[in-house]
């Protein structure tokens, strides 16, 4: 389907506004995509109240992988931890606006799963995951 | 392209006529072009009409019942594995055993042979270009009894090093196991000199057919590998079948693999007696419509000629290397010449797998993209993923055509 890369993907991938290090930052984790070696990590920075000031991705993948970290990374700036363990596969799905296949569904979510395991801490967030 | 000119040879076209699937659109006006055929081949009508046909007229359980549907299927059962061991040169159909694929007759022999025959600190000695399926088998076994595993190494151009295999065999491997043509490189490996080599050593041989004998003549008297093993679906034949060649002095003296109906002579409640060769390694009802899938499409790809299939299969990974080598930016993985099969592994300018993949499919155009289930071969090249177009004998010129203007479309939308 072409219109799964439509422009915004596209130009996302090409253009990330969010991609970077943070140093110092209060979260950062890192996790890759054995099926096709695609690596996303995350670094935030949150305020005495636990809201994201600052976010940046790193890492190489797809355009649909660097296309969601982007769109997510910005989506979280101004959100609570709490609000950031909320955030759903529906919630990535909406932001990128296509219909995807099971397989490139992981392309979509690794973003999202590295987010919540640096922020529930990877032990906890595989609890979640059960 | 007068080069390939010896293509009308091969009637692609009246071939394509006898595989439903390819006519096909994958949207409206977009014809399926299927480079895919390493992953699993399409099923010729005949194959398709035979299982339906088995259901429809005979369908019974085999080796057990008197009447009349349950002699018929099981003639039809056992000609299938009559038909199989023609097709590779076996000297008995007590060789050829039935399992569900490639992978679960290899790990078979790690179950069966090698928990029999294999002991702490003995030597396997496998090669950087695996397949999962004859890779893992033999990490579990390596586990369980303490065996070390060695790898013949593989040079830039894709090929095995026969110098590091030498120098393997030098430390006497009980087994050497190795898949005769790699699905990620395309390499067509030596297979008979490899296994004279590993004779001579002293040790047993297993070759993982799954990329052979779809595609070339195989035939175990010329190679004398002591097991082969490969897939019914990735020629022409259905899922849930493959098949398990071992020579009848190995298959005797292993115990079963899996225990159940069919592989006993004689049950009591405090043991059991094995059934004879080759039902002692078939517990439970067999893949019987699948048997039968199997045994036409061996006919199917019989009447066409194996040679003529592998002449075909050449001339377009031939011409694939040509067309994709031209786009700048593309690298095609794996040997060129007689030595390469109709697989073309490439990475394309930075471009993701699944992106190229992905735009490809718009075009109908079905590849694979990731590692084949063959990361370490991948790891050797220093990469995560690759695109791979892989041939079989419905293919044509024309769709390497189309996969090129795909791949420069592909290039315009990411760069």
């Amino acid at each position: 389907m072409d219109d799964l890369y439509r422009e915004q993907i596209i130009d996302r991938y090409k253009n990330p506004h969010m991609r970077g290090k943070l140093d110092p930052y209060d979260f950062s984790y890192g996790d890759d995509n054995p099926l096709c070696g695609d690596q996303i990590r995350i670094d935030m920075r949150v305020d005495g109240e636990n809201r994201v000031t600052e976010a940046a991705f790193s890492g190489t993948g797809c355009a649909i992988s660097i296309a969601s970290a982007d769109l997510l990374v910005e989506s979280v700036v101004g959100k609570s931890l709490e609000d950031i363990k909320a955030l759903s596969k529906e919630d990535i799905l909406e932001m990128l606006g296509i219909e995807l296949s099971a397989i490139r569904i992981k392309c979509a979510l690794l973003s999202l799963k590295v987010m919540k395991a640096g922020v529930y801490g990877v032990e906890e967030f595989e609890e979640d995951l059960v | 392209m007068r080069a390939y000119s010896e293509l009308e040879a091969f009637n692609v076209e009246s071939v394509r006529a006898d595989f439903p699937v390819l006519s096909r659109e994958t949207r409206p006006g977009v014809p399926l072009v299927y480079l895919d055929s390493g992953a699993t081949s399409q099923k010729p009508r005949s194959v398709i009409e035979a299982m339906s046909t088995y259901y429809e007229q005979q369908n019974a359980n085999i080796h057990r019942g008197i009447h009349r549907l349950a002699q018929e299927a099981t003639e039809a059962y056992e000609s299938a594995r009559q038909v199989v061991a023609d097709f590779i040169g076996a000297s008995s159909p007590r060789e050829v055993i039935f399992t569900r694929n490639t992978t679960e007759a290899i790990n078979l022999v790690a179950k069966s042979w090698g928990k029999t025959n294999l002991n702490s600190g003995d030597m396997i000695v496998l090669t950087e270009m695996e397949h999962h399926s004859n890779l893992v088998p033999w990490q579990i076994l390596a586990e369980e009894r303490q065996l070390r595993l060695a790898f013949v190494s593989v040079t830039e151009e894709g090929m095995l090093d026969m110098e590091s295999y030498r120098a393997l065999l030098e430390k006497g491997p009980r087994l050497v196991a190795f898949t005769h043509v790699s699905n990620v490189l395309g390499t067509i490996n030596p297979a008979a000199e490899m296994v004279d080599m590993a004779h001579g050593a002293g040790a047993v041989v297993l070759i993982d057919a799954a990329q052979s004998v779809p595609h070339q003549p195989v035939d175990l008297s010329e190679l004398g590998a002591d097991f082969l093993a490969f897939s019914g679906h990735k020629m022409c034949g259905p899922t849930g079948i493959g098949v398990l060649y071992g020579r009848e002095e190995h298959l005797d003296a292993m115990p079963p693999f899996l225990g159940g109906g069919d592989m006993i002579k004689r049950v009591q409640l405090d043991g059991f007696t094995v059934n004879e060769l080759p039902y002692k390694f078939e517990a439970g009802t067999p893949p019987i419509a699948e048997a039968i899938g199997l045994r036409v499409a061996i006919d199917y790809l019989s009447s066409l000629g194996m040679e003529a299939i592998l002449q075909h299969e050449q001339r377009l990974i031939a011409r694939a290397l040509d067309r994709l080598e031209e786009i700048p930016g593309l690298r095609v993985y794996g040997p060129r010449g007689e030595q390469k099969g109709s697989v073309a592994s490439f990475t394309f300018d930075g471009l993701h797998p699944h992106d190229i993949a992905q735009i490809l499919d718009d075009d109908g155009i079905a590849v694979r993209a990731g590692h084949h289930c063959a990361m370490p071969i991948h790891e050797r090249f220093g990469l995560m993923a690759t695109t791979r177009a892989s041939f079989y004998l419905y293919n044509t010129l024309e769709e390497i055509d189309r996969l090129v203007e795909g791949l420069y479309r592909a290039k315009e939308i990411f760069s």
